[in-house]
Order: structure tokens, then C-alpha cells, then sequence
């Protein structure tokens, strides 16, 4: 599939993989900040921001912003995570003009301070909606947890206190600070012409400031240890949610490939290690493992939730299957296992735009590269069993910081 | 756009259907089998989900762990579930995985090991699933909302009642499956890069000699829908609404979903435009619609702060209420292209057009053609949707909330 890439003048990057097979085309602007980019009296801002990109232009306000993706059936949305906010969405390859005119007009957002206000409420509104959900709130603090003040440890959403207390003018401030041009990735997969793409992009993008590039504090770290326990009455909250996160990988180390074949074979939703130990016997609810790949540092997530009268036996278990599989790796049949199962994800992701679009700006914004599906395949083939070694003797999987929330106030029995 | 659809019925009463996709190297799959929680006796509630835990807990050959290594090895990635009606087995895979894969399933279906050793293991997941909906607020509401909108057995929470489940015997089990796990009106769709011939020689040979007995459906009873509200300290008031509308098979349903696209297609939609982005009440507010073979209903859900609640419940019904007001010929254009782009969309994924087959054979008894369905979002025009709504008008809410104190139905 042909692959393309182009650097603006003002250092924004314009990437595209083609497939005349696919049905559509994918677009995302991508920007390379989030949480972790925030001074502490701004917490959340980078989220906000998200929100008020919707919000109006020179040229638009918020309910023609919504509409013209709407006349050309985009489906449009737009998500913050600790180092990268992104729009993206996919259209039938018709309106790509059309798509991209909105897009890149979005991105240079008025703010304009009646939106503000009005968004605010949205957005104590939707911090309220995810600590009502315990799932989401226990893994919010095991974050904070794990990272003290290392940057990652930042909040997405931020609190209320920090959303009530943020003006428009710190907002201005940071939007000026993280989306410079240089900071930019414009991407699209799926069935489009590059040269067309790249031409839609430019006319539109080309005027931007070019901005800082980079962030502080890119270092890994050995996270703060130790079990916080957080006691919530059981009428709020009915299962205990346990997470235990460890340092691992960064999304731009080799051994990235190889700890995500070991997450897999120690904690995939079925047929892992954590699934025969804890989800097949029922003694939790859910349970698993996945990697936080992040710019710089990485980390193994390891979770359960379930009912809190089984969550001292279900800790001792995970503690005890996390130390074995330290001190003796996987067997040959979990290793082969884990690959195959990935091998037939990529690949069954590589077969949708939208899927395929956060692959390539993935490689790109991480690894400074492109490779196709096979490409990718080939990679995660390669891993082997010494790369596994390698990894938990770089990363042991015991290094945890532990985090409980829900009714119990101790785990240990 | 050309489309390779097949179908083809097996004389026990199963039926397969197949979309060939030639660009594609994955292959996706389910199996429809009218085994649902609608078949759960009184004081066994929740035993078809405990009958679909264990389908995969050994089958044939193959213990639990064998069972889970095969698929896991042919790099399938499944979900089985019971819903109302049917039992739902579904999974992905590279396409050269299929065969062996469907044989494996072949087994799960007609050769469940049912093994008595694992009956508490998938009680305690049930129970704990039961536990979990205390933590999912707006799952929760949305439960209590059916439970008082639905007559039996529409109503019914597919994971049952805690004292129920523990009830569950493990002849209970074998009973349920000896009777409704019969090849008679099992749909299996198959969407991906498939040789066809082989597929339809290869169905034959591992589920033709199937034998069916014949299977009584549940009767739906009469129910009055009623309000409610549950007292729960949280500090977001979950709103659940239902009002009748027509089922998918009645030929006016896409005047159903050109009125709710109109609502809450996407972000200009009108629910999303007024409530959330005008007046900041919340941040989640949708309408949506969902049909049985015999009825539609309209779906709305926000969730908003105790002290914005009121509001947000006033607004989003006068939304519907003044929907048959008028429609702008913009607003349907916008409906249109949204319609027809995600119907587009659906296409690029295996397991799109896999539910997309499975959904019609079940509510239609047949396949629409791309073409059709798309003639049909072309031929919508505002006055056959306000046409519906002058026959059907958005009405007769059922509100259920669930927060610190009940809301008024203005």
C-alpha cells in the first residue's frame, strides 16, 4: 500500500497510507500534548481544550462546526490522554475536501469566553460521570498513584476544583504552548490521494505558527510503591477494584513488542494466566493485564474487580502468579499462543481505515516510522523467547505500586 | 457496489449466510440460537446464561482448557452471551482459520460437555455480574427502565435474579440445552474471505445431521408500562425513557430512524444541539432505537447532575414531544447522508456485515441488498417522518430515574 509523508514548512507533518479496496477514508489531526504537558494551577486543560475545538472558529461557530461534519456524514470524534489529543474521522471518499476544510479550521479555535463558561458545566458534568464508575476511578488514582509527580501522573479530566478555578486566558496560554504546527501530525489511511490529501492539508495548514515542539520530564520511573488502599462505603461502591501497576517498557522501546506478547500471555480477557487463575473459577469478576506504552515510560497495568470477600485470596493469587512467571517466564505453548492471538488482531485491524489511521500515527509519533500490516506482523513475529527474558529482567513484573478501591480497607489477610 | 451474498437453508432447519469479501483475509462469524433468557422457567431466572457459560467449558473431545487452547491457537477472538431471545455465539479470525474453527464450534453447539465441576465457577461470574450493575450506574437504569417498560419476557435482566441462580441445578443445564439447542431456526452468518463451495460442503457435513425436535416459543404476556424512581445516593441522576414506536420489519421503521436520526443522529442532532451544547446540562444525552420481532421502542438516556436533572428531563422530552412540529429539509439531508455513510462503513468490517446478515434473516426472514436499503434512506422526505409521528406520536413515556430524589413527568 502506498505510503506517503510530507513536512510543512512550519514543521507540521502530513503522513498517508492508501488502499483503494477500503470503503472510506479516515483523517486525524493529532496533537502531541495531553495531561502530562500541564503546569499543575491548569489541570485538565488539555481536555477542555478538546471540547472547545468544537466550539467555533473564525469562520464557524459550535453549531455549524457540528453540522458540517454532519452534511457529510462524518463519523467525528475526538479523545485526550495523558500525551496526545486527537480529532479524527471517517467519511465516504467523496468528502474528503470537505472533511479536511473542517477539520484543520477547528484546530485554530476561537475560544471565545461565553463557549467557556457554557462548556465548563459539560465538563464537571463528565467528571462527575466517571467518578460515579468505579472501574474508571480506581484506575484514575492507581495512576496517580504509581506516578507521584512524575507527569504522567496528571489527571486527565483534572478535578472540579481545577476545572472551576481554570480561566480562558490560561487556556489561550497553553493552546499557543502545545499546538504549534511543529507539534502536528495530519494523517489519513484508507481510500484518498496523497497528493490531493497533502494539498488540502497545506492550503489550510500552512499559515499556523510553527510553536514549541517536545515536552518536559521524558524519563522513566520507578514509580512510589507501596499498597494505598482507599475504603469507599459498600452502598457507593460493590465490588473492590485492585490494580497493580509496575514499570515497563516505553511505546518507542524494542522490547515493547515482546511485553506486549507477555501482557497478553499473563492477563488477555480469555485464556491467559490471570483468566485459568482468577475469571475461569469465578473468583473475579474481570481480570487482566495490559501495557501503558507512554512517550519516555511505560508501565504493566495488572487489574481485578470483583466481589471484595474473594479480593484477599484473588491478590494472593495474582502476587503469586506475577512472581512465577518473574522467576520462570512462559512456556513455549503460552508464548506461541500470545503471538497468534496478536498476529490475528493486527491483522484484522489493519483491514478497517479507522483502526489502520491509529497504527501509522501511532509508528510515527513514537518510532519516527512507517511500516505496512506485514511489516507490523513481522515485528511481533520476531519476538522470542529471550526477548521475553530480557524484558522482565529489565521490567520485573514485582516492582508493584498497589491501589485498591471499594468497600475493603486492608487486602492482606 | 457489487455484493457475493449467499444463503443457503439445510433441510433441519438451520440456515447459513455468507458475504464473500475479496480484499479482506479475516473472516467473521455467529451463531443465532433461540435460546435466550425468554426460556428461563420461573424460579431459574438466569439459567440460560448459566447454560451459555458452560457451552465453552469442554465440548466434544475437549476439556475446558483443550476447549479454550483450539481456539485460542486458531487465533479466534469470541464472545458468547444470552440475550432475551437468542443465544449469541460470535468470533473473528484470519480466513484460513474458519474451517477448523467451525468445527470446533460444531462440537460447542451439538456436543457440550456441560461439566457438573464447573456449575459454581459460572454461578459466581453470574452473581458477581449481577453485583457489578451497583457500580454501572447508567447500565443499572437502563435494566430498571426494561424491567418496567417490558411485559415478561421482554423484561427480563438475561443474567437473572441472585437466589434464582443459585437455584440452577446441573440437570437444569442439560434440560435447557437438550430442548433449545436444536439446529430449527439457527442462523449462522459469515462475512470475509471465504471459498464458498467448500464453506456450504463443510456446513453440511458438520451440522446436517442435526437432528431438530420441535421447540415452543415464549409467549409474550400483556403488560402497563409504569414509571419509577431509585433512590440511590450518587451524585449524577440517571434518566431512562421508553415510548412505543413499530418494529424493524414494519415497512415505515426507516421513518423510525430518520426520527431519531433527527434527534440524535450526531453532534448537530437535536438532543446534543439543545440540551448538552446550548445549556451545558449534561454531558451525555441520546435517543435510540431498538426493536423486537414483534415491536419497536424508542430509547432516550442523560445523565445529569440531581440539581440540573429536572431540567434536563424537561428538555430532552420536549424534544421528542415537539419533534412532530416540524423537520427541516436540512435536517433530513443530514439524516440521509449519515445513514447512508454509516451503512457504507458497516461494509468494511467482517463483523459488521456478519450481525448485518444475522439481524436481517432474524427480523426479516431475508437479506436486503445494499441497493434497496439505500433507496429506501433516498426515498425518506420529511413528510412521511412526521407522517409516522402523526400515527405514532412520541408519547406515553416510561421515566425511569435513579439518583437521590425522583424527578416530576411534566
Amino acid at each position: 500500500m502506498p505510503f506517503h509523508h510530507q513536512t510543512l514548512a512550519n514543521g507540521l507533518t502530513i503522513l498517508g497510507e492508501s488502499n483503494p479496496a477500503a470503503l472510506s477514508v479516515a483523517v486525524a489531526f493529532w496533537v502531541k500534548t495531553g495531561s502530562r504537558d500541564e503546569q499543575p494551577a491548569e489541570s485538565g486543560v488539555s481536555h477542555f481544550l478538546e471540547h472547545m475545538v468544537f466550539k467555533g472558529t473564525e469562520r464557524r461557530n459550535a453549531y455549524t462546526v457540528n453540522r458540517d461534519f454532519s452534511v457529510i456524514g462524518a463519523d467525528n470524534n475526538a479523545w485526550t490522554s495523558e500525551e496526545n489529543t486527537v480529532f479524527h474521522a471517517v467519511v465516504l471518499p467523496e468528502f474528503l475536501p470537505q472533511l479536511v476544510d473542517v477539520l484543520a479550521d477547528i484546530m485554530r479555535p476561537s475560544l471565545r469566553t461565553e463557549d467557556f463558561d457554557t462548556e465548563k458545566k459539560v465538563i464537571l458534568d463528565e467528571i462527575v460521570r466517571y467518578e460515579v464508575q468505579p472501574g474508571w476511578a480506581s484506575f484514575d488514582l492507581a495512576r496517580k498513584n504509581f506516578y507521584g509527580s512524575h507527569p504522567l501522573g496528571n489527571s486527565v479530566l483534572g478535578t472540579s476544583e481545577s476545572i472551576t478555578a481554570l480561566k480562558q486566558t490560561q487556556m489561550l496560554d497553553y493552546f499557543q504552548r502545545r499546538y504549534g504546527a511543529s507539534n502536528i501530525v495530519a494523517v489519513a489511511t484508507g481510500n484518498f490521494d496523497f497528493a490531493e490529501f497533502s494539498k488540502l492539508v497545506k492550503a489550510r495548514c500552512e499559515s499556523w505558527p510553527s510553536g514549541i515542539t517536545g515536552r518536559g520530564n521524558r524519563t522513566e520511573t520507578p514509580g512510589q510503591g507501596g499498597l494505598h488502599m482507599l475504603a469507599k462505603p459498600p452502598e457507593k461502591v460493590s465490588q473492590q477494584y485492585m490494580t497493580l501497576i509496575a514499570p515497563g517498557p516505553a511505546a518507542n522501546s524494542e522490547l515493547s513488542y515482546a511485553a506486549a506478547v507477555l501482557a497478553t500471555a499473563v492477563g488477555d480477557y480469555s485464556g491467559s494466566r490471570m483468566y485459568w487463575a482468577l475469571t475461569d473459577p469465578g473468583l473475579a469478576d474481570e481480570a487482566g493485564m495490559g501495557m501503558d506504552e507512554c512517550d519516555g515510560a511505560g508501565a504493566y497495568c495488572t487489574s481485578f474487580n470483583g466481589d471484595p470477600e474473594n479480593a484477599p485470596e484473588c491478590f494472593g493469587i495474582v502476587q503469586d502468579l506475577l512472581h512465577e512467571v518473574q522467576r520462570t517466564g512462559l512456556t513455549q505453548a503460552e508464548f506461541e499462543q500470545a503471538k497468534t492471538k496478536i498476529l490475528s488482531r493486527e491483522l484484522r485491524a489493519g483491514e478497517r481505515s479507522s483502526r489502520r489511521m491509529l497504527t501509522v500515527a501511532k509508528d510515527w509519533v513514537y518510532r519516527d516510522m512507517y511500516r505496512t500490516v506485514d511489516d507490523e506482523m513481522k515485528s511481533w513475529d520476531a519476538v522470542t523467547m529471550n526477548d521475553i527474558r530480557a524484558v522482565l529482567d529489565k521490567y520485573p513484573l514485582t516492582n508493584q505500586t498497589v491501589t485498591g478501591y471499594g468497600p475493603l480497607s486492608t487486602i492482606e489477610g | 457496489m457489487a455484493q457475493e451474498i449467499y444463503t443457503h437453508q439445510l433441510p433441519n432447519g438451520m440456515t447459513l449466510l455468507a458475504d464473500r469479501m475479496p480484499h479482506v483475509r479475516s473472516v467473521a462469524f455467529g451463531f443465532l440460537v433461540p435460546a435466550g433468557a425468554a426460556y428461563d422457567p420461573a424460579g431459574k431466572f438466569g439459567l440460560a446464561t448459566l447454560a451459555t457459560d458452560l457451552l465453552t467449558r469442554g465440548a466434544g473431545d475437549r476439556d475446558n482448557r483443550q476447549l479454550s487452547d483450539a481456539l485460542d491457537n486458531l487465533g479466534v477472538d469470541r464472545g458468547e452471551s444470552a440475550g432475551t431471545m437468542n443465544v449469541q455465539l460470535s468470533g473473528a479470525t484470519i480466513s484460513r482459520n474458519l474451517l477448523p474453527t467451525l468445527a470446533i464450534y460444531s462440537d460447542i453447539l451439538r456436543r457440550p460437555r456441560l461439566p457438573e465441576s464447573e456449575l459454581d465457577a459460572a454461578k459466581a461470574l453470574s452473581l458477581q455480574d449481577i453485583q457489578s450493575t451497583e457500580d454501572e450506574p447508567q447500565r443499572k437504569v437502563m435494566l430498571e427502565l426494561r424491567k418496567r417498560y417490558y411485559p415478561d419476557p421482554l423484561s427480563r435482566d438475561n443474567r437473572g435474579l441472585a437466589d434464582d441462580v443459585n437455584a440452577v441445578t446441573i440437570a437444569d443445564i442439560h434440560r435447557h440445552v437438550e430442548t433449545y439447542f436444536q439446529p430449527k431456526d439457527v442462523i449462522l452468518s459469515i462475512a470475509g474471505d471465504f471459498d464458498w463451495p467448500t464453506l456450504k460442503g463443510e456446513i453440511e457435513k458438520l451440522y446436517g445431521d442435526w437432528k431438530s425436535s420441535p421447540r415452543t416459543p415464549p409467549v409474550i404476556g400483556s403488560h402497563m408500562p409504569s414509571s419509577g424512581h431509585i433512590e440511590k445516593d450518587i451524585e449524577q441522576t440517571q434518566i431512562a425513557i421508553a415510548f412505543p414506536s413499530i418494529p424493524t420489519s414494519d415497512p415505515e421503521a426507516y421513518n423510525v430512524r430518520g426520527a431519531v436520526g433527527v434527534l440524535s443522529q450526531d453532534m448537530s442532532s437535536r438532543l446534543f444541539s439543545n440540551v448538552r451544547e446550548k445549556h451545558g446540562l449534561c454531558y451525555s444525552v441520546y435517543a435510540s432505537y431498538e426493536s423486537h420481532r414483534d415491536r419497536g421502542t424508542i430509547i432516550g438516556y442523560a445523565g445529569a447532575k440531581p440539581e440540573l436533572a429536572q431540567e434536563t428531563l424537561d428538555r430532552t422530552l420536549a424534544e421528542f414531544r415537539q419533534l412532530k412540529d416540524g423537520i427541516s429539509e436540512e435536517e433530513l439531508d443530514r439524516v440521509k447522508i449519515g445513514l447512508k455513510s454509516a451503512l457504507i462503513m458497516r461494509q468494511e468490517s467482517t463483523g459488521g456485515r456478519s450481525s448485518v446478515l444475522s439481524a436481517d434473516w432474524y427480523y426479516l426472514g431475508r437479506i436486503r441488498p445494499l441497493d434497496e436499503i439505500q433507496a429506501a434512506v433516498n426515498g425518506l422526505t420529511v413528510n412521511k417522518i412526521l407522517g409516522y409521528l402523526e400515527r405514532h406520536p412520541m408519547q406515553d413515556f416510561t421515566v425511569v430515574t435513579l439518583g437521590p430524589s425522583g424527578l416530576i413527568v411534566r
